[in-house]
């Protein structure tokens, strides 16, 4: 027994030991009350604890009834089915904070178009237009677009980077390995982010984008530490693909496809969409008419074309001799004598439309904007007749 | 009422450096993992979590001093404190969604998590047992939210620069969340002792 209560005394003075200091535990004695007290009256103190609780749960149950009667707020049931239609990626796309937001300023702001949804694409547009009365008009879709080519066989770096392998780490290292400043890292912090699985990074460490499962959400655009990344809509399809401002001579030694302000896409143009300035050039897209001829022109592949594959103009039979199509053509391929049939030569044509669009009798058709013009000219004359 | 502004002073450097709720007292853990994650969210939280705090440290002390000590029903004071501030949150919740929608579009979400925050207890339990007027009250819950704040606003920085950073598999996430707060925690230490509490 002896032992056993000495051996309880020390298990005592040392829990007291450890009883850190003071201040780290709140004294949380109230000094006076029920605790304090050596006689209690049970039935006084009952009945106050009853009613106390009572009361103050009635209080607060009363309270919160009328608040949540007086300050409901509606929600409309259309609300809900619209964010079932929505794309719910909260990318922010449409230019609000998230899907909520947009479905309820669609459903309350008549001035809101129900085709904001880009992810969603035409059916959510459809859908939205439904159940709020509205007109869906196909928005044209965006695409995000890679402004630089230089992948690492291309373009030189500055020093040997050993770290974390995403460019937003890269750039904190004095602004990314690559010589040219304005270039794309090629770490792929973009294909990563990016939640439609769109871009994939070639073996250059050069990011492409799958325009089939880009929806233009914006999303790499926002990630991407050096900005390179631009959504533009889809049908510009000629882009100065550099963003270098660095004077020519300099970006010729960082990069063999970088822009070097040269000028000659500016000479060329028949639409005069592209300018110089800062040492970049960059192309108007309202007045380009993607004809392509810059590409063709440009001494260091700073321009690309998007279009996969241009077909070549051929003319059709209703050829009148106007000579037109000669006098436009860039590249000079077509020929031909005045009243006589007018012949292209496929090796010299470039595919840029300037002829298909200019014919007067639309007799040149396989170019890329054959079927739009051949529409349109088609809707001219219904409005005539 | 006679509160210097010295003992004001004192109170909020207290609450929120030097017995800093969430590093020294570790109350609060399970908001501070979830919401540190992302600056902005840490920021949202600080600000509801002060406000919230202040007025149900006005509130619990008025119920207390003026209800409770005079009924000498102040063993209750746990569960009239928490249901005090439970209705408050619903009631605030419930208000602010007409009267500022965009208010509650920012911070609404972080209102109904600041009912299960150890520190929303934590903080009218201390005024009750240290006997503080209600200015005093007062400065302590700000003290508090102002602490928490700071614990919020360092770890979500923390973890932001953490995501990019190699961390061996099994710490990923909260393990090694929990052991950056220790490491930090034992930084705080290094302000005990500067006022005698």
């Amino acid at each position: 027994m002896c032992d056993i209560e000495r051996i309880l005394a020390d298990v005592a003075g040392l829990v007291q030991l450890i009883d850190i200091s003071h201040f780290l535990i709140p004294h949380v004695g109230v000094g006076g009350a029920v605790e304090a007290r050596e006689h209690v009256e049970l039935m006084p103190l009952l009945k106050f604890t009853l009613i106390f609780l009572a009361g103050i749960g009635a209080i607060f149950g009363i309270g919160l009834a009328f608040a949540a009667k007086r300050f409901s707020v509606k929600i409309d049931p259309k609300v809900e089915q619209i964010k079932e239609a929505l794309a719910n990626a909260h990318c922010g796309a449409c230019g609000y904070a998230g899907c909520e937001q947009y479905a309820e300023a669609v459903v309350k702001n008549p001035d809101v178009p129900p085709n904001l949804c880009t992810p969603g694409g035409i059916r959510t547009a459809e859908i939205v237009a439904t159940i709020t009365g509205k007109k869906a008009v196909a928005r044209e879709p965006d695409f995000a677009r890679i402004m630089c080519q230089g992948g690492w066989n291309l373009s030189a770096k500055k020093f040997n980077y050993e770290g974390v392998q995403d460019c937003r780490a890269v750039i904190l290292a004095g602004g990314g390995d690559k010589a040219c400043r304005y270039g794309c890292l090629g770490y792929g912090t973009c294909s990563r982010v990016c939640p439609f699985d769109a871009i994939t990074m070639t073996h250059d460490h050069l990011p492409y984008v799958d325009i089939t499962k880009c929806t233009g959400c914006r999303k790499c655009e926002a990630a991407c530490p050096t900005k390179v990344i631009e959504v533009l809509p889809a049908s510009k399809l000629v882009l100065v693909t550099c963003h270098s401002k660095d004077r020519g001579a300099d970006t010729k030694k960082n990069c063999q496809v970088g822009c070097i302000a040269c000028g000659i896409c500016a000479k060329v143009c028949p639409f005069d969409a592209p300018s110089v300035t800062n040492n970049l050039s960059i192309i108007d897209i309202n007045k380009c008419k993607i004809c392509g001829l810059c590409v063709v022109k440009c001494p260091t592949n700073a321009i690309t074309d998007f279009i996969p594959q241009r077909s070549k103009a051929m003319v059709l039979e209703n050829c009148i001799g106007c000579m037109i199509c000669m006098k436009v053509c860039p590249v000079n391929a077509a020929s031909g004598e005045h009243k006589k049939m007018h012949v292209i030569d496929q090796a010299k044509c470039i595919g840029c439309g300037i002829c298909t669009a200019k014919c007067p009798v639309q007799a040149i058709d396989g170019t890329f904007n054959a079927a739009e013009v051949f529409a349109a000219a088609k809707k001219k004359k219904a409005k005539a007749a | 009422m006679s509160t210097d502004f010295a003992k004001l002073f004192e109170l909020i450097l207290a609450a929120s450096l030097i017995n800093n709720f969430v590093f020294t007292r570790f109350l609060g853990l399970c908001i501070f993992f979830g919401v540190s994650k992302r600056m902005e969210t840490a920021v949202g939280m600080s600000i509801t979590f002060t406000a919230v705090m202040m007025i149900s440290a006005a509130l619990s002390w008025l119920i207390f001093n003026y209800v409770m000590v005079p009924l000498d029903i102040t063993f209750l004071k746990i569960i009239v404190f928490i249901g005090v501030v439970a209705g408050f949150v619903q009631a605030s919740d419930t208000i602010m969604r007409k009267v500022a929608p965009a208010l509650f579009y920012k911070l609404g979400i972080y209102l109904a998590l600041i009912s299960t925050n150890c520190i929303i207890l934590a903080v009218p339990l201390i005024n009750a047992g240290e006997h503080y007027n209600f200015i005093e009250s007062l400065a302590f819950a700000f003290g508090s939210g102002i602490g928490f704040a700071l614990a919020l606003v360092i770890m979500a920085s923390i973890r932001e620069k953490l995501e990019l950073a190699e961390v061996p598999a099994p710490f990923k996430g909260l393990p090694i969340a929990f052991v950056i707060t220790g490491l930090i925690a034992l930084a705080f230490a290094g302000f005990s002792g500067l006022i005698k509490l």
